[in-house]
């Protein structure tokens, strides 16, 4: 008898559960439906933008950074209210569950734009983007675009690596440059990058060796420093980088050596070490971005920036460190990447395995940069 | 010799006779009260408003600010509560046998890793087949992991809290080691993560939020009537009490042991079946996130009772939901909603202490 009248109230109160919430999901759909009207024409008053951040931007530098900075710039050109950003830090990209509660947190608070920063993000942001098509999603570094409310962007780094490659070229010694990596030959944005760098380092140094060590994560602080130091004890004395930390840097200045940093410019961590930095004008973009969405000019296409539009940049030479030639030569390179004669990857390259790629004349497509890079230029070394 | 026998410390901790159930909640509250005014602080020094901050977090695990779909919050706190639901059930029957299984974790992510092998290789089956499919699969690899730490403790008397412990990292290994190798998404241009389920192996959802919110409830009165009203669940109390009593009874105790963690672990199975197939939708090391260890605290507040394990499991699904809007509302970091969520746990689990202890100072009452 108490079996039954137990399972009687449970049922009940699980049938009174699901009529509720049942209930509360019609009467979503209907809201939606009355907001859809509302949300196809946004205004600067109205925008609302959600940031979804591997770091903390409080870290003050390195990639988290970059991006807020970037997001500080747009706002500001946009002039947007405080209220208007939402920003979710320290979201693992590793972590679905938490990736998609930081996204629909967002949307909760009544954002219409989600910047997801980090790779790991792509595949939530890409179901979230079917489940809300009134929000407009943008991830930066996949590859996924699915045509209507979700695109990609990112851009080309690879040009400000070249650059920063001749002044590790022009700078080291011992004719060994380190290159502490966040992923594989399989991860074309990061071997692209060593490729660019390595070239950067060979037309001013054909003897110079870039050695390559890879972390597996885009950001491991421990990893990333002891990447760091296993290049030093190599011999390197010159620490180049593709990681989201500057401890490569810190590591470098405390044995006394050289670096080149990422993301931002890693001269105010490492003042002794860093020689210049890759560097992201992220608000180049998030700037362009929000206003085409806003503008009504969204056409669901990837973003791929480069220096002509701002997106990339080599940062100011570490003048205590670095001589007037050095400033000359990455000029030099740099006006031609800006009036297009030079494109990095230009006509016929040998890789460290002895093959070749690209023709003679032509330059690597966009696509074949973004995905298909999986060989290392001919003075590179995996160590 | 006597002398020192004799000598009383000057404060020492014995057992009480049980409080009355007023005493009881009377202390529970006042806890909550003390948690609450001592977090209250924390914020003071961070510079904010408490009462506001205590407001956004209530409310910012049910409502939201979206006009459009204002209850998003209350189903986020619901997917968040649902392995947390389901996985206390399961170590529940382990722990009413006084089996330490701090293995939740490890029975999770390998119920979800059984299940993940049909969600990404077998998807073309029929939908509800799948489910099924899935499902048991779960099962059989929550269970059989469980089975592992009772198998060696009815063999060899080993400890079960360190073995099912250890063994959670290793499952966690073998996520990683999947998630870098063989089960590795061919698309991802090198990135390590498994691919995404097909839209096929996902569990369906009702009334918003995934089905697992009705798996759990479903389990809620499955574990309390096995519990409470079946053969084998009067065995496991008996087991629990004393090995001794329950072979004079008749009774096999690692029979009972090992059917009892099999049960145990397939619980906890199904708990990573429902966040990988339901909230991730694909398998990664966090498909069970500390989840494992927190359903020990929550089936411990919850007195074992499957019941109270669904107020309990509610609670921490809406502190922890509240906490996450809140810091960002605040623009404060994360990791000050994680301290916040400490002090409030450590009163509320302080007080348990004062329910069933007291202190006796030297010359103090002898009776209580």
């Amino acid at each position: 008898m108490k079996v039954r009248r137990i399972l009687a109230l449970v049922l009940s109160a699980a049938l009174a559960v699901t009529a509720l919430t049942a209930c509360t999901s019609a009467k979503d759909e209907a809201s939606q439906k009355s907001a859809d009207k509302q949300t196809t024409t946004l205004s600067y008053d109205t925008v609302k933008i959600g940031v979804i951040h591997i770091g903390n931007p409080a870290d003050g530098s390195g990639y988290t950074y970059a991006h807020d900075q970037g997001i500080v710039g747009m706002q500001k050109e946009l002039g947007l209210k405080d209220d208007q950003i939402v920003r979710k830090n320290n979201v693992s990209d590793s972590d679905p569950a938490a990736t998609e509660t930081a996204i629909r947190e967002c949307i909760e608070e009544g954002c219409n734009i989600i910047f997801g920063t980090s790779w790991g993000y792509m595949d939530k942001m890409e179901s979230l983007a079917e489940e809300y098509p009134d929000v407009y999603f943008c991830h930066g570094t996949g590859y996924k675009n699915n045509g209507k409310n979700l695109n990609n962007y990112f851009g080309r780094i690879y040009q400000a690596r070249y650059l920063t490659g001749i002044v590790a070229g022009m700078k080291t010694e011992s004719n060994l440059i380190g290159y502490v990596s966040a992923m594989g030959s399989e991860n074309s944005e990061c071997t692209g990058g060593i490729d660019a760098f390595a070239m950067g380092v060979y037309s001013v140094n054909p003897d110079a060796k870039v050695y390559v060590k890879v972390t597996n994560s885009w950001y491991s602080p421990t990893e990333e420093t002891n990447a760091a130091k296993a290049l030093l004890s190599e011999g390197c004395d010159v620490i180049a980088q593709h990681c989201d930390t500057p401890n490569p840097q810190l590591e470098a200045e405390s044995a006394g050596k050289w670096g080149v940093g990422y993301n931002t410019d890693m001269s105010k961590d490492a003042p002794k070490a860093t020689l210049t930095s890759t560097l992201w004008n992220w608000s180049a973009y998030y700037t362009y971005q929000v206003k085409q969405i806003v503008d009504g000019n969204w056409k669901c296409e990837n973003y791929y920036g480069g220096m002509a539009d701002g997106l990339v940049d080599i940062a100011p030479l570490n003048m205590d460190i670095c001589t007037e030639d050095m400033q000359k030569a990455v000029d030099e390179a740099k006006a031609k990447i800006e009036d297009g004669s030079f494109n990095v990857f230009d006509g016929v390259i040998e890789t460290n395995d002895g093959k070749t790629v690209g023709e003679e004349g032509k330059t690597l497509d966009d696509a074949t940069i973004t995905g298909g890079i999986n060989w290392y230029f001919k003075n590179v070394e995996v160590k | 010799m006597a002398d020192i026998i004799k000598k009383e410390p000057l404060i020492r901790i014995a057992k009480r006779a049980e409080r009355s159930n007023k005493q009881k909640l009377i202390i529970r509250l006042l806890s909550v009260l003390l948690a609450i005014c001592a977090g209250g602080i924390f914020i003071l020094i961070l510079g904010k408003d408490p009462f506001s901050y205590y407001a956004k977090m209530v409310k910012g695990a049910f409502i939201g600010k979206n006009a459009a779909s204002p209850f998003m919050p209350f189903k986020e706190t619901i997917k968040i509560m649902i392995p947390l639901l389901i996985s206390s059930l399961g170590i529940t029957l382990a722990f009413k046998m006084k089996f330490w299984n701090i293995g939740a974790e490890g029975q999770i992510i390998m119920g979800g890793v059984f299940a993940s092998y049909f969600a990404l290789y077998h998807y073309d089956m029929p939908h509800y087949l799948l489910f099924i499919v899935m499902f048991v699969a779960a099962m059989i690899g929550g269970g059989l992991y469980g089975i592992i730490p009772a198998f060696f403790k009815a063999k060899f008397d080993t400890n079960e809290t360190l073995l099912t412990l250890m063994l959670n990292y290793i499952a966690l290994y073998v996520i990683d080691w999947l998630t870098k190798g063989a089960w590795q998404d061919p698309e991802s241009k090198g990135y390590p993560k498994i691919a995404r389920f097909d839209l096929n192996a996902w569990l369906d959802s009702l009334g918003g939020v995934q089905i697992g919110w009705l798996i759990g409830l479903v389990l809620v009165v499955l574990v309390f009537i096995y519990l409470k009203y079946t053969k084998q669940g009067y065995e496991i109390t008996v087991v629990s009490d004393s090995h001794a009593t329950a072979r004079y009874a008749g009774m096999s105790p690692s029979k009972i042991m090992i059917r009892t963690m099999f049960l145990s672990g397939a619980i906890c199975g199904i708990a990573g079946m429902v966040q990988a197939c339901g909230t991730e939708h694909t398998l990664s090391t966090s498909v069970a996130g500390g989840v494992g260890f927190t359903a020990i605290i929550v089936a411990w507040l919850a007195n074992l009772n499957p019941f109270g394990i669904l107020v309990v499991s509610f609670l921490f699904a809406v502190l922890e939901k509240g906490s996450t809007v809140v810091s960002s509302e605040f623009v404060l970091s994360p990791y000050c909603s994680d301290v916040l969520q400490g002090i409030i746990l450590f009163f509320v689990l302080g007080c348990e202490f004062f329910i069933r202890y007291r202190f006796v100072t030297r010359g103090g009452r002898k009776n209580d």
